[in-house]
Parts: structure tokens; sequence; C-alpha cells
């Protein structure tokens, strides 16, 4: 540590002259910049004229106060350790008063360069790797990896793995939303939706533990099908789960939904339209309290989601209140989905019985050796994926979650990119906190629910 | 999928969203230093880099993938924020871990890495263990 340095126009990397502790703790361009620093065209982003909008509703680029003297405005940072930033996230706002004018968040405090990692590691390692990135969906990632893998490998899946998948990332989904409905009430103020929050996102996790586990970061949907059947008796951890959280749902709404003071500081604070949701490649959430009916568990089905029966939810004023309701009905959705699960889920195997991809059953490598080479090397070298791309999106509780696979034919994926919603939905930040409060900034954010391993990954 | 060369990419992309492509769902960059060999159409010059864009349809149910070539010694293209505002930050990341410019974005500037990283982490010619794990004030390296 550099410790106390008395003088404080020497930096601790011994840089001197007035600027230098400026110059050491800045991250210059990358942050919001005053005004008369800012090209016309940034300046034009950062409000929000550059969305493709009917005419008549957009801003005119012409007519923005481009002129304006900061005298007027001041620049303030919130972070990157706020506590309601929901991770490290950094915001910075233009305020004139109490209004914001420009917003910019500044990302990047996480990375850990995952997508270089994914590189080094084999195809069976990958989703220790990627499970990381979203904290809160961790079984949503592994999915996503899986699936693209075994698309360009081409095998067909056991009906039985699909059904448990769909079963966990459900479930997944439960547990997600409701971190966000703890998060989001802290957010604003409703210290008891924390605590029912949390207590209810326990009981997921704990069905998680049993089944794979660990509480996070799982590792258990692998390319191939799942790590290992489900425990006995799943079928009754899971209707306990459905039978206490549905009711509670119901009293989240008595506790949030009606209360004055609540809507108060949702409705029609952060709204944006379904055009504007589109141009900025909104997703999830976001874009379904728009308006825009568009959940690719509907559009574009994977795993088994046409064969069961869900309703998508949509908002109409794409306000804070309305991601919240959206929120708040795709858990009683989601539960619903839950339920068919356990209805018809398949007897047959968790896997894929092909042994280039699924290492053998522990009890043949006593007394295989065949089998044994082939679980060695599947754990020392991993399997050969034939050379190819492909991009594959799921609905994670976030957005669209893609992953972007290239294989060069080796063990390792050549180049892997995860599509991660909560970094692309965050550019809505500066259009809904525009002409708001700053007081709103935190409810606004929170409403985005981003993932701050996703987004900087 | 489609291969447009450079100076068709803008055009393609501006065509497809008045097709009815409302949004841009992805778009990121692949270095194939070390893969040449890869499947490419007739006509398709393999370069170094290449952007894939993912762009999705909700009207019609579809996605369209575009991979546009990028040679090293000019690696720059089109940027697509006029058409999509949403690859603002895509094509952001793309430069920071990738080093590839994009003419006419607002604010191109490195968004995951400190602003004074030196090199393009993604690229395959930057080894993984180039850069020492440092704390503040600690003695350097060796």
């Amino acid at each position: 540590m550099t410790g106390h340095h008395p003088d404080p126009e020497v930096a601790p990397t011994g840089r001197t002259g007035p600027d230098a502790l400026v110059l050491e703790t800045s991250e210059s361009h990358q942050g919001l910049q005053p005004r008369e620093q800012t090209s016309p065209e940034e300046l034009r982003r950062e409000v929000g004229a550059v969305l493709r909008l009917p005419e008549g509703v957009s801003v005119d680029p012409t007519n923005i106060d481009v002129e304006r003297s900061d005298d007027e405005t001041m620049i303030i940072n919130m972070g990157p350790q706020h506590p309601s930033t929901h991770g490290v996230l950094r915001l910075m706002f233009e305020l004139d008063g109490e209004t914001v004018l420009r917003t910019k968040p500044v990302i990047g405090y996480l990375h850990t360069g995952m997508e270089k990692t994914a590189e080094e590691l084999t195809y069976v390692q990958g989703c220790t790797n990627v499970t990381r990135m979203d904290y809160l969906s961790p079984l949503h990632n592994e999915l996503v990896f899986s699936l693209a893998t075994e698309a360009l490998l081409g095998v067909e899946m056991p009906p039985r793995s699909d059904w448990i998948r769909m079963l966990l990332v459900e479930l997944n989904r439960v547990s997600s939303h409701l971190m966000w409905m703890a998060t989001n009430g802290m957010d604003i103020g409703s210290t008891s939706m924390m605590i029912y929050g949390f207590r209810e996102r326990e009981m997921v996790l704990a069905f998680f533990e049993k089944t794979t586990g660990l509480r996070m970061n799982h590792n258990f949907i692998r390319p191939g099908g799942t790590a290992a059947d489900l425990p006995d008796g799943w079928e009754d951890d899971v209707m306990v789960i459905c039978d206490t959280i549905l009711p509670r749902c119901d009293e989240y709404d008595e506790l949030m939904t009606g209360q004055p003071i609540f809507r108060r500081r949702t409705e029609g604070v952060g709204a944006i339209t379904a055009e504007e949701a589109l141009a900025l490649s909104l997703t999830g959430p976001i874009l379904r309290s728009t308006g825009v009916p568009w959940d690719l568990r509907r559009a574009m089905p994977y795993l088994r989601y046409d064969e069961v029966e869900f309703d998508v939810i949509v908002g109409t004023y794409g306000d804070n209140f309305d991601r919240y309701s959206v929120r708040l009905n795709e858990i009683r959705e989601s539960i619903r989905i839950i339920r068919q699960i356990v209805e018809k889920m398949p007897a047959g195997d968790y896997r894929v019985q092909d042994r280039k991809v699924t290492p053998p059953p522990r009890g043949r490598i006593d007394e295989s050796m065949e089998a044994l080479i082939h679980h060695f090397k599947t754990f020392t070298e991993g399997f050969r994926v034939p050379s190819g791309e492909v991009y594959v999106a799921t609905e994670s509780p976030r957005g669209e979650l893609g992953c972007y696979l290239v294989s060069d034919g080796t063990p390792n994926p050549y180049r892997m990119h995860i599509r991660g919603p909560s970094f692309v939905n965050l550019q809505a930040m500066p259009l809904m906190m525009r002409g708001g409060l700053l007081a709103d900034a935190v409810a606004v954010c929170s409403s985005i629910d981003p993932v701050m391993g996703e987004v900087d990954r | 999928m489609l291969f447009p060369s450079r100076g068709q990419y803008a055009g393609l992309v501006e065509e497809y969203r008045q097709q009815g492509f409302e949004t841009c769902s992805d778009l990121c960059a692949v270095d194939y230093l070390t893969h040449p060999g890869r499947n490419l159409p007739d006509g398709v010059k393999a370069e170094r880099f290449e952007i894939v864009v993912n762009l999705l349809s909700l009207s019609q149910v579809r996605r369209a993938r575009i991979r546009v070539q990028v040679p090293e010694s000019d690696a720059h293209v089109a940027s697509l924020f006029p058409i999509y505002p949403g690859v603002e930050a895509m094509e952001r990341e793309a430069y920071d871990l990738m080093g590839i410019l994009f003419d006419g974005h607002p604010d191109m500037t490195r968004i995951l890495l400190p602003e004074d990283w030196e090199g393009h982490p993604l690229r395959k010619d930057f080894g993984v263990s180039r850069v020492l794990v440092q704390f503040k004030g600690a003695p350097g390296p060796r």
C-alpha cells in the first residue's frame, strides 16, 4: 500500500504538478466528459437523439443544446462501489439542479478476460468458466454454452436431459427474479421485500445444492447432457418450492404492487418505447415491458419449450412499474412451466450415450480397459469438435443470452463470445435517465437488472 | 449467412434493416491468425480478422449472420451505429479486445480495459501470461 501522501500534488507514482492526482485517478476518455470536450455526435447519443423513431417523436439532432455552458450543469459520479449499483458499476451523471441530463455507465471493473480464458480451456472445462459470468443465473450460461457445443457436434440429445435442463433453468429463472425482487425492493426502500426475496430464493438454491452439489457456479449442465441425474424424491422438493413460492407471489403483490409509495416511485419512471428498445438491441423483460411479445422460448423454441404451455408477459408503458410486473408474473409463469415439467418428465438417459462426448459411468471403469482410456481422454485431452461456427441464443432472465462459438477442430474452442444481455441492456441507462431525477437513478438502474459479472466478463 | 466486402457492409446491413430486421442482437470480432483455413465461399478472400454480426427479425422470426473480412494491415470497418444504435457498446468491446476500429462510431474508447492498457488481449498473438498480476505498491516483477 502506498499510504497517506502529505503533499496532494505528488501522486503515488511520483508524478508531480497540480493535475497529477487527477491524472492518476481519472479514466480520461472513458468517463463522461464536459460538454465542450464532447463531440456533437457523442452528445446526441447521450441524449438519445440517434434512435430510429417515428418523425415527430424523435429529438431533432440539430436542436440540441450543444453550446450550453458547463457553469449551469455539474458532472457527478456514483460508484464504482455504491451500495445500490448491483456490483462494481460506475455511473456518471450530468445534472442540471436535480434533473439528469446525461448519463454514462462506466464498466470494466470486473473484467477478467473470460472469453480469452475460454480459448485455453477444453469444451469439457468450458462450463466452469461460463457459469461464473452471470452469477445469478449460472445454469443459463452453462446451457447456452452446451447448446452451442452440441450444435457443432451435431449430437441428438436424449429427451430426459432436455427436460432436466428445462427444469433447472426455469428454477433458476425463479431464483434470479426473486433476487431481483429483493434487490429492487431494497433499492427503493422496502427492506422487508429484500428479506422475503432472499428467503424464497434460498429454497431454490437449497434444491440446487442437493442436485448439483453447489448453490451457485454449478457446472451441472455440460456438453452432452447433465453431470448427474436428479436426486431421489426431486418431485416432492420441486412441488414444495412451487407450492410455497406461488402464494408468496401474492404476498409480494400485497406488499408492493398496490403500495402507493412504491407505485409513485416506479410508475412513469424510466419509460422507453418499443422502437427505442429495439433500436438499442434491448431484450428480455425490458423489451417485453414496452409491449413487444418477444420471448425466445416462444418465438424460437429450444429444448422442449414447444411442448409446455405458458404465457409471454408483456407490459404497456415500458416504465419501471411494467418491468416489475413483467418479472413478478414471469415467476408465476415459470412455476406453471415447472409443474408441467414435473408431470411430463420422461425416463431414460440424462446424457447422450456417445463415448466420444460423455465419459463412461464410474462402474465401467473398474472392469473395462477401454472405458478407462475413454475416461482418461475425456478429462485430459477433451473431445474434438468439428470445425465450424455457430450462434445459439436462449432466453435468460435478463434477455437474449447468446453464444457465438468458433471451432477449428481441436478440443478447445477457437473463439467463444458470449452476448451478455446485461451488457447490452445497460446501454438503455442514458435514455431512461434523461430528464429524470437523480433520486430515480437507483430505481432505474435496478430495473435494468444488470449483473456485472456478465457485463464485464 | 452473408459475406459482404468491407465496402458493401454498411449498405447491406441497412438493406436488411429495411427488409424487417429490426434489431442487431450481436456483434463480435474473431481473430483467425492461427486458423486460416476456414470454409469461405468462392470469391471471399480470407483475412486475419472477421466481424460477425447477428441480425434478428422479430416480425419474420429469423436471424441473419453477416461476416466481414478485415485485413490486419488496415483494421477498420464502417460503424453500424447510424443503423443500429444498440451496437455502440459491442463495437467498443470489439475495438477494446480485438483492436478493430469502427469509422463513424461516436465514442471509440476502451470499454472493459483501462484507458492506458497496451495491446488487444483477444488477439491470438497476445500471450495469456503476458501481463503479470500486479498490486499497487507491491514490488515489481523480478
